[in-house]
């Protein structure tokens, strides 16, 4: 057990480091993170302008439920959402590595793949989070009027931490189940495209799933994806709660066992028809 | 003891076969013809503890795909190997603790960090004892005169350096069977040298099991005294260096230096002629004509030296290799694969 731990602690070190090999690129793509909000913010000023010729931001005017400022905050937490479930270059660079070859590593090194990219990702993350922290205070503090209940009570929050923490398991395992499709299809760029827009869209990253009307609604409900970006704000925000909360948690977990299961499957079924391209 | 035993080895891939133009391409969207491939073709092989073994054949005669199944970076279609007692392919990591892999196209290290990280990493996954890895590491990076080089990025190092770093990072838990393939593709003449030379000590040194491919003759000469020639996904030929050049360069290089300055004008009645500088003549005579051939030019012309030489190895070895693509296309569809619709 000390063993693993102590390869464990030497791939997250390496990773780290590895990471801060670039620091123009890292803090270019910190800092760009953030510009989304700022239009999101802009549009939904105008959306709600046009809605209704009265100051938009009075909290009087809804759209399904909302208020202007209920729309900010959630994209405000949707960012947070996606600060955890995000994964770029994850399936993209399996699949690369699976048409270049370079995949024998993990085929012939007594190394478990899955194991080694998660490390990888949360080395990512951390350093991500510790960099981010501040300019993401700074943002939530600038826009701390859009939060007129204030912080939520603590077991909220704590149900909070679980679903983001869950929502970054989700979103790595899915998107490695999604890489392992390398070993069947060479060229998956296209299909990597359709998955993000479907994505970007079903996981409430574009606008909250429950404006969704009817059948939709409950479609989109039904897959994982809600819980990448939705679910965590949902909570944060108080849109669920009590049993709803406690079986929404329960799901999203289940989702991420499935999506486990999923990804070591598809790696065992894929390895065995891997024909070890590229020399 | 026996470290490689490989049965009846097989292995097939089906490959996309597309016709030229922009009509096919289109055809190809709705109807695709599927070609089948035999890169081995029923191998048997037995590689002994401490045996240093070339692979040598053509491009796409099935080398690599060999050390591909060995290693178990790929699945058989059929047959069996064992390799210190473990069926590669199922990647046991007992087994995956006793060899290595080292391919000269592939870069296994970290990119943007000095190699003494990637050391560092290959010391947790293999689960090397702290003072062993220092030891092998100084050992190895003095051996192959890297050692200032630990701290730089791997980015930053020239091919040839870094090939020596990819060997030292699959060497640092002293494997018991090495795979290479193509470990000095690319490299310059000094770096090849000085690969070879690595290779050599090491394995005298240590007596690991190796299997090499390589297209430089160099490399198996220097390395290798038992050579297994593959074509067309079988084996052709399993022996020695000397061995080769017997059975299959059936000519030998004689030089002749004429003592009065003039060369002869009957010269091709004796072999064929390869060049001719007067005084000096080269020839190809037959190898079990030597003597004759030579005692009739003593006897009708003024020879002042003669030296008698086996052929180049690269020129015996493209003759073998033409000979085995004759008989595989001989052989017809069946060996050159079928083509099948899908």
């Amino acid at each position: 057990m000390f063993a693993r731990t102590s390869t464990w602690w030497t791939i997250l070190r390496i990773s780290v480091e590895e990471r801060l090999v670039y620091r123009g690129d890292f803090a270019l793509s910190t800092l760009m993170r953030f510009l989304p909000i700022v239009t999101q913010i802009f549009l939904w000023w105008a959306v709600f302008s046009a809605a209704q010729s009265v100051e938009p931001g009075n909290g009087a005017t809804r759209i399904v439920g909302y208020a202007y400022h209920d729309f900010v905050a959630y994209y405000l937490l949707t960012m947070i959402s996606r600060a955890f479930s995000s994964m770029p270059g994850l399936a993209s660079g399996i699949c690369r590595d699976i048409r270049e070859g370079t995949v024998k590593k993990y085929l012939v090194q007594p190394i478990d793949m899955l194991s080694f990219l998660l490390l990888y990702r949360i080395a990512h993350k951390v350093i991500y989070y510790a960099v981010a922290a501040a300019p993401f205070a700074l943002v939530f503090y600038l826009c701390r009027d859009f939060f007129p209940a204030g912080w939520p009570e603590p077991q909220i929050l704590l149900a909070y931490a679980a679903a983001l923490l869950m929502a970054f398991l989700l979103g790595f395992f899915l998107e490695a189940t999604i890489g392992m499709i390398g070993f069947w299809f060479l060229e998956v760029s296209s299909l990597l495209f359709i998955y993000m827009l479907f994505s970007f869209f079903c996981s409430g990253h574009m606008f909250p799933i429950d404006m969704l009307p009817g059948v939709w609604g409950e479609l989109v409900r039904l897959i994982p994806l809600q819980y990448l970006a939705y679910f965590p704000a949902a909570v944060f925000l108080g849109k669920v709660q009590g049993p709803e909360l406690i079986a929404g948690l329960w799901i999203q977990f289940g989702w991420v066992v499935f999506f486990i299961a999923a990804s070591r499957v598809a790696f065992a079924l894929g390895v065995r028809r891997y024909s070890g391209f590229g020399g | 003891m026996a470290v490689v035993e490989i049965e009846s080895l097989t292995k097939s891939y089906r490959v996309y076969h597309k016709a030229e133009g922009l009509a096919a391409s289109l055809a190809g969207l709705f109807h695709r013809r599927y070609r089948d491939v035999h890169a081995v073709r029923g191998i048997n092989l037995t590689v002994e503890a401490g045996e240093l073994v070339a692979f040598l054949g053509p491009n796409g005669a099935g080398k690599t795909t060999t050390l591909k199944l060995l290693s178990g970076v790929i699945n058989p279609t059929s047959g069996t190997a064992r390799v210190l007692g473990h069926v590669p392919w199922r990647r046991e990591n007992a087994y995956r603790r006793r060899f290595a892999l080292v391919m000269g196209q592939k870069n296994q290290l970290w990119w943007d960090l000095p190699a003494a990280e990637s050391f560092r990493l290959h010391q947790q996954i293999y689960r090397i004892d702290r003072d062993q890895y220092e030891r092998t590491r100084d050992e190895l990076t003095s051996l192959l005169s890297v050692r200032q080089l630990l701290s730089q990025p791997v980015r930053e190092l020239s091919l040839g350096e870094r090939m020596k770093m990819e060997l030292i990072a699959a060497l640092l838990h002293s494997p018991e069977v090495l795979f290479l393939d193509e470990p000095t593709i690319g490299l310059d003449v000094v770096a090849q040298y000085n690969i070879q030379q690595f290779l050599k000590h090491y394995q005298q040194q240590r007596g690991i099991t190796t299997l090499l491919t390589s297209h430089y003759m160099k490399d198996v000469a220097a390395l290798c005294r038992r050579v297994v020639i593959i074509a067309q996904g079988q084996i052709i030929f399993d022996g020695s260096l000397d061995e080769i050049i017997g059975r299959f360069g059936g000519r030998k290089v004689v030089t002749l230096l004429f003592s009065n300055g003039h060369i002869p004008g009957d010269l091709r009645a004796y072999g064929e002629v390869l060049s001719a500088e007067p005084p000096r003549v080269k020839m190809l005579v037959a190898r079990n004509a030597v003597t004759a051939t030579l005692s009739r030019l003593l006897e009708h012309h003024p020879l002042e030296d003669v030296s008698v030489e086996d052929p180049p190895l690269e020129e015996v070895i493209a003759d073998v290799f033409s000979k085995a693509e004759d008989i595989g296309r001989r052989s017809g569809a069946e060996a050159a694969g079928r083509l099948v619709g899908g």
